[in-house]
């Protein structure tokens, strides 16, 4: 007689991360105990959430556990098939978070869902239909401000919520669209920057593929707010999904009267273009971006002027990240009560992170600013994979900084990690565990900044490179004491000297790698590699002179 | 290879001959004809009124625009530290052993080219690779060898 039921999700991501092991692990688990008469064990088909995979439903009672691991799964027979007491600690999320989230050591305690702004709809309506959007409150925010607001207004209630820019540097998106405002001109843009390249990075991809239309509807708003009437989206060129997507997007909202000229029959006309880049890291600095707007090499300008006094077509322009613009609409639909009420005091709002490396779960999330990585790792991305130990993370994509064990309850905001040093950047988390090689990730980062420098300055151009040759050399065992100094001191000059944040940035994993793992660096100039991962070279090899490019 | 005209008009057509047009035209011609020939790009040139050179200065700075021509097939592996901390490393040693040629290079018989890439944004199922315009990701040395043999006996996987 069958008394109860446990249902497994076996879609491609929980088979990736090991729900047949799961499965495995309950029967083995169940005959241990005697109960596979009792307990049945089946597959079901897609969970409809991605956060807590494999997720396990069991009957009658219709208890949900996410993620759960072989070992989770001998626990919960002998907790709740074979003892009946459901393990709370190991119950998958809610679904939405409520409240503030509280430090969280380890799986014990009440685990919270993530708090959506931004993404809100991603998910859950489909992309490619303009009502489903609209029939969750979309445009709703524009029709609002367009009725009820001065331009003026719209421009002081996004100053006043706090709002900052998600692309990584975190500036304040209401001074931005002030100073535009500002500025005497009859023509004027709005610059969407959906060139998302930053290694590790892709929230971007999924807001545009998910939700189209509250980047239109943002940027809309951000029109009437500066008194521009024309927007550019800048979408990557690999990027071929979104880019159908916000075709689609554009001619059904102006089909809608939501974009074109008089929208709503209002006075206010709004057109928007969309722009394919070719494939540089550089074009998602905003001046690169609008050089290569304008059909040019994708080279930094010189700033001052800066965009909004001289951008594209050297007219005024606000440029903005697509995180940052889809966070326009909820603020202005909900409040800036209600956004300020999530995240911290200095940095309101919400914040989409990737996860990445070694730990359970990777993907995308996205939490209240203040949280911890520390919080990250242990609720979201279900700990560190089996028998792995945090060594480091690495936030912001490449250019990020390396954050050690002792700064994981630092919080992940952009004026916490900027007083430790760190950065929060693009929202790219890659979580290192004690096998990883900082030497050869620092090897790895300096490749891909040596390879996407733009060549304009010296400093970043052959900066890049000899950092990366002395990497190389170090990673064969081929290197030496001076080098390493020389290697500090290029680092520095690098991102003291360099034009533009791509060299600036280029440096940071190089400093804060020896900050915090010095001796890794001096262990390989002796000749090992703590964490065997380096392709030590016997000692009479030569060396390799010359640095083959791309090569590994 | 012949240049094609007609396409260069088509291409032309769709966007203008304005000057901020030239990057997303050379992206399409690239992708429609593989690479840009010196031709191609002359008669981009002649069209939008720029000089030659700025065409191809335009054209040899993005990754997706090819001044050259490659291989049938084009493999790119990304190169960027989440797919490498995945086990891009060996994913790496594996296609220049498997294919015989090192990264940035076309196999003799011109079936073949090996290209790194910047992030392709899949990082959630790193290390992943592009075989052409098709991602293949939680890639391993096995895996690799069959998506290999998958193309090499004929079918497009």
């Amino acid at each position: 007689m069958i008394r109860a039921r446990i249902l497994i999700s076996s879609d491609s991501l929980s088979l990736s991360r090991g729900a047949e092991e799961t499965k495995l692990a309950f029967e083995a688990e169940l005959s241990r105990y005697g109960l596979l008469d009792e307990v049945q064990v089946a597959y079901m088909g897609p969970a409809d959430r991605t956060d807590a995979l494999p997720l396990v439903i069991i009957y009658p009672e219709g208890t949900r556990y996410g993620p759960v691991t072989p070992a989770d799964a001998a626990y919960i027979v002998e907790e709740q098939l074979y003892k009946g007491r459901v393990v709370e600690q190991l119950l998958a999320p809610p679904e939405m978070l409520s409240g503030e989230i509280a430090h969280l050591p380890g799986r014990t305690g009440i685990t919270y869902a993530q708090k959506r702004v931004v993404l809100q709809r991603a998910g859950s309506i489909d992309p490619t239909d303009i009502e489903e959007y609209i029939a969750e409150d979309g445009y709703f925010a524009l029709g609002a401000v367009l009725s009820d607001f001065s331009p003026h207004a719209v421009v002081e209630t996004i100053k006043e919520s706090g709002l900052q820019g998600r692309g990584g540097a975190g500036f304040p998106t209401g001074l931005k669209w002030s100073f535009v405002e500002s500025q005497q001109s009859a023509q004027k843009f709005i610059v969407c920057n959906a060139d998302e390249s930053e290694p590790g990075t892709f929230k971007d991809r999924l807001i545009l593929e998910g939700d189209p239309h509250v980047v239109l509807e943002a940027m809309a708003i951000a029109g009437y707010a500066v008194g521009a009437d024309q927007g550019w989206i800048y979408i990557r060129g690999e990027y071929g999904q979104a880019r159908e997507r916000l075709e689609l997007a554009i001619q059904q909202a102006e089909e809608y009267g939501l974009l074109g000229d008089n929208i709503m029959e209002s006075d206010f006309s709004f057109h928007i273009h969309l722009h394919a880049g070719a494939g540089a890291y550089i074009c998602g600095e905003e001046t690169a971006l609008l050089e290569s707007l304008e059909g040019k090499r994708g080279i930094p300008r010189i700033r001052p002027p800066y965009p909004t006094v001289a951008g594209f077509r050297d007219k005024p322009t606000v440029v903005n990240n697509v995180e940052t613009l889809a966070n326009i609409p909820p603020i202005i639909h909900n409040g800036v009560e209600w956004f300020r009420s999530i995240g911290t005091e200095h940095c309101p709002g919400a914040k989409v992170y990737t996860m990445l490396g070694d730990v359970n779960i990777t993907g995308l999330i996205e939490v209240p600013m203040g949280i911890t990585l520390r919080e990250v790792l242990d609720i979201y991305s279900g700990g560190m994979k089996a028998g792995k130990t945090f060594k480091c993370a690495q936030t912001g994509g490449a250019s990020g900084s390396f954050i050690p064990p002792e700064m994981l309850d630092v919080p992940l905001d952009y004026k916490s990690m900027q007083e430790q040093g760190a950065s929060l950047g693009s929202g790219a988390l890659l979580i290192c565990a004690e096998d990883t090689c900082i030497v050869d990730l620092a090897y790895v980062l300096m490749r891909f900044f040596q390879a996407e420098s733009c060549g304009k300055c010296t400093p970043c151009r052959i900066g890049t490179t000899r950092m990366l040759e002395i990497l190389a050399r170090m990673r064969h065992g081929q290197s030496s004491t001076e080098e390493l100094l020389a290697l500090e001191e290029i680092a520095t000059q690098v991102q003291e000297l360099s034009f533009c944040g791509l060299g600036q940035a280029a440096a940071v994993p190089i400093i804060t790698g020896l900050r915090y793992f010095r001796e890794e660096f001096e262990a390989h100039l002796a000749g090992h590699c703590p964490a065997e991962v380096c392709p030590l070279d016997k000692v009479n090899q030569p060396a390799p002179e010359t640095i083959q490019h791309n090569y590994l | 290879m012949e240049t094609n005209l007609t396409l260069i008009d088509e291409v032309i057509g769709h966007h203008g001959t304005s000057r901020e047009a030239l990057v997303e035209i050379l992206r399409e011609l690239s992708q429609q004809s593989g690479y840009l020939t010196t031709e191609a790009m002359e008669a981009v040139a002649a069209r939008l009124q720029l000089p030659p050179s700025e065409v191809h200065s335009v054209a040899s700075f993005y990754s997706m625009i090819n001044v050259e021509q490659l291989g049938e097939h084009v493999i790119k592996l990304c190169q960027d530290a989440p797919c490498h901390v995945a086990g891009g490393r060996e994913i790496w040693e594996t296609l220049e052993r498997e294919l015989g040629i090192q990264f940035g290079e076309t196999t003799a018989d011109g079936n073949w080219t090996l290209l790194p890439t910047s992030c392709l944004g899949l990082c959630a199922v790193g290390p992943v690779m592009l075989v052409d315009e098709e991602a293949y990701g939680n890639l391993t040395p096995a895996k690799v060898k069959s998506i290999l043999n998958r193309y090499r006996t004929g079918g497009e996987a």
